[in-house]
């Protein structure tokens, strides 16, 4: 799998109650929720934002809530991947369960910058800023989880293996 | 090598001798439980995947707390998928406005979960459970629906963090100062993706009200879980309640951990967790003059009958300051029942404030309470993030049930000592 876009870059510590308000929690309609997604964060992100986009942050990203809201708004905003330092575990957790791909890379982090396009090759866990031509390797996930993420997220994953 | 007290549950639950910080296992849940907000996604995933039935009705909670009683249009509606999933599948455990309360107050008062459960929720702070010794931690919704689907989890054992609690709490300190203390020495990914196990001759002066409180606000260091050993304390809070069997769990004497920290509840002073992270705890020489629009006490972290004793104690005879709205909210009916009992509800209302049916309401900014641009509210709940309260300018600052009451009654940040 791999994606390519520009870069969102914000600091550690990102929340769930940043990336979707609780106030927007009333729905699960993805488009909904997309629409207000990092509102708290950054007003103009869902003006902004274009399908593929790369969100890029610090870390402890999507620290908070279980709201599954939260990666969902994310994915449905158009954004490809999401590369932090680190993750909170239930976001962690969340993303690969509704395939919203996503990279751990302090390195990759430290040398990129808003606005930068960056392309990423998922299976082997491979980041590369285009606009600087560096490269930077991150740890893959191993291949089930993967599997899960190319599928579109977990049930969808076990629907389909149960065929 | 040893294991601690939390990877003996997940041991046991995935019917292996030993596990190891790192493995991966599958484990059976005695209980997986959802609210009006996560439940919703739930079943749709739960639709999605195929499924038809549920694995063990009586083994999933559904809790309305969140937005209910409802506060607009499309709450109502989410509450209705879940009413109509209860029913269709015949979950016992649906728990309505009337019989409802804040879940995690609600389940350990139901008697729904207990010493040695192994749990996952829908919920960030599912962790509570801790306090009655069960490996209890939060999920998304998608696992919520693959553990209705199959009564299962895969984890992946966390290693732990120890804290060795001596020494007894002063007067006017309880369980919320301890966590944001902790919360503040460590960070909010302090304890990411680890547990944090409470122990040590200090237990003992911890009320299980305290324990709930600091087992809640594990999440706000990142923790998988937080856990207290099993004492009289917490089996007399359990008797006549937990349904089922108590087992008990212990960790070895030879456990790992990655760190050791000694905590000295006695010089523990009140604290504060300021805008916009819960690791930024103040104590009262740090404070300075903060003006304050509102109080709120109550929630998952602070609404029990002991969190509505230390309000009532510090607001009977007094009054709420002008320009000051305080909001009390007692957990569950039970406990809005004692209060009632006690005569705090009396005190509550005498004092200027207002009591609201059970509810998580202000404290995601649901509804109940919601700030507007810079209005500043001392809440006893769990998160002072960006916007968490409402307008993204209001500003939280994280309190026990005491410094609460105190600001409320002064207007401005404020420890109980001062009146």
């Amino acid at each position: 799998m791999k994606v390519k876009g520009t870069v969102f870059k914000y600091g550690n510590d990102v929340d769930t109650d940043v990336i979707i308000p609780a106030r927007y929690l009333n729905t699960t309609s993805e488009e909904e929720l997309a629409s207000h997604c990092m509102e708290d964060i950054d007003a103009t992100f869902t003006k902004r934002v274009k399908h593929g986009d790369i969100i890029v942050a610090g870390d402890n990203f999507g620290c908070g809530s279980s709201r599954e809201h939260a990666p969902i708004a994310i994915k449905a905003s158009g954004v490809s991947i999401v590369i932090a330092n680190s993750f909170a575990r239930i976001f962690y957790r969340n993303s690969i369960n509704i395939g919203l791909p996503i990279l751990e890379c302090a390195e990759a982090v430290e040398n990129i910058k808003e606005g930068d396009e960056i392309s990423c090759n998922l299976a082997e866990g491979i980041i590369v800023n285009e606009t600087t031509g560096k490269t930077f390797k991150a740890q893959p996930f191993p291949e089930f989880i993967q599997g899960i993420i190319a599928d579109g997220g977990l049930l969808k994953h076990l629907a389909k293996e149960n065929k | 090598m040893g294991m601690t007290m939390s990877q003996k549950i997940l041991a046991a639950h995935a019917g292996l001798e030993s596990v190891v910080a790192g493995q991966l296992i599958s484990a059976e849940l005695d209980l997986v439980l959802a609210n009006d907000i996560t439940g919703p996604v739930a079943i749709k995933e739960f639709k999605k995947s195929g499924a038809e039935k549920v694995a063990k009705n009586e083994k999933i909670a559904l809790v309305m707390d969140h937005f209910a009683p409802n506060k607009d249009i499309k709450s109502a509606q989410q509450c209705k998928i879940c009413r109509e999933f209860a029913a269709e599948q015949n979950v016992v455990n649906f728990f309505d406005v009337g019989k409802m309360g804040i879940e995690h107050a609600l389940l350990p008062e139901q008697g729904l979960v207990g010493a040695g459960d192994l749990v996952i929720g829908a919920d960030s702070h599912t962790c509570t459970y801790g306090a009655l010794g069960a490996f209890s931690t939060g999920v998304g919704s998608t696992d919520m629906a693959a553990g209705m689907i199959s009564q299962k989890c895969w984890f992946k054992v966390p290693s732990a963090i120890k804290f060795n609690l001596f020494g007894k709490p002063q007067k006017y300190i309880s369980g919320k100062d301890v966590i944001l203390h902790i919360i503040g020495m460590i960070g909010v990914d302090g304890a990411l993706y680890k547990s944090m196990e409470f122990c040590g001759e200090g237990v003992k002066n911890l009320s299980i009200d305290d324990r709930f409180t600091i087992c809640n606000m594990a999440i706000e260091a990142g923790a998988k879980n937080g856990i207290f050993p099993v004492d009289e304390v917490a089996l007399d809070y359990m008797n006549g309640r937990f349904k089922r069997e108590v087992k008990i769990y212990t960790a070895d004497e030879d456990a790992e951990y990655d760190a050791v920290y000694d905590i000295d509840l006695s010089a523990i002073q009140p604290t504060v967790a300021f805008p916009h992270l819960p690791e930024n705890a103040k104590t009262p020489k740090d404070w300075g003059e903060i003006i304050i629009d509102q109080v709120v006490i109550g929630s998952c972290t602070n609404g029990h009958i002991s969190d509505m004793r230390m309000a009532a104690e510090i607001l009977k005879g007094n009054k709420v300051a002008k320009n000051v709205r305080a909001i009390i909210i007692p957990a569950t009916n039970e406990i809005y029942l004692q209060c009632l009992k006690e005569g705090l509800l009396e005190i509550f209302v005498n004092a200027g404030a207002i009591v609201s049916t059970p509810t998580c309401g202000p404290c995601l900014g649901g509804h109940m309470g919601i700030l507007a641009e810079n209005e500043r509210c001392v809440s006893t709940t769990n998160r002072n993030f960006v916007g968490r309260m409402g307008h993204s300018t209001s500003e939280v600052y994280l309190a026990s049930p005491y410094v609460a009451a105190a600001r409320a009654v002064l207007g401005r940040l404020a420890s109980p000592k001062e009146l």
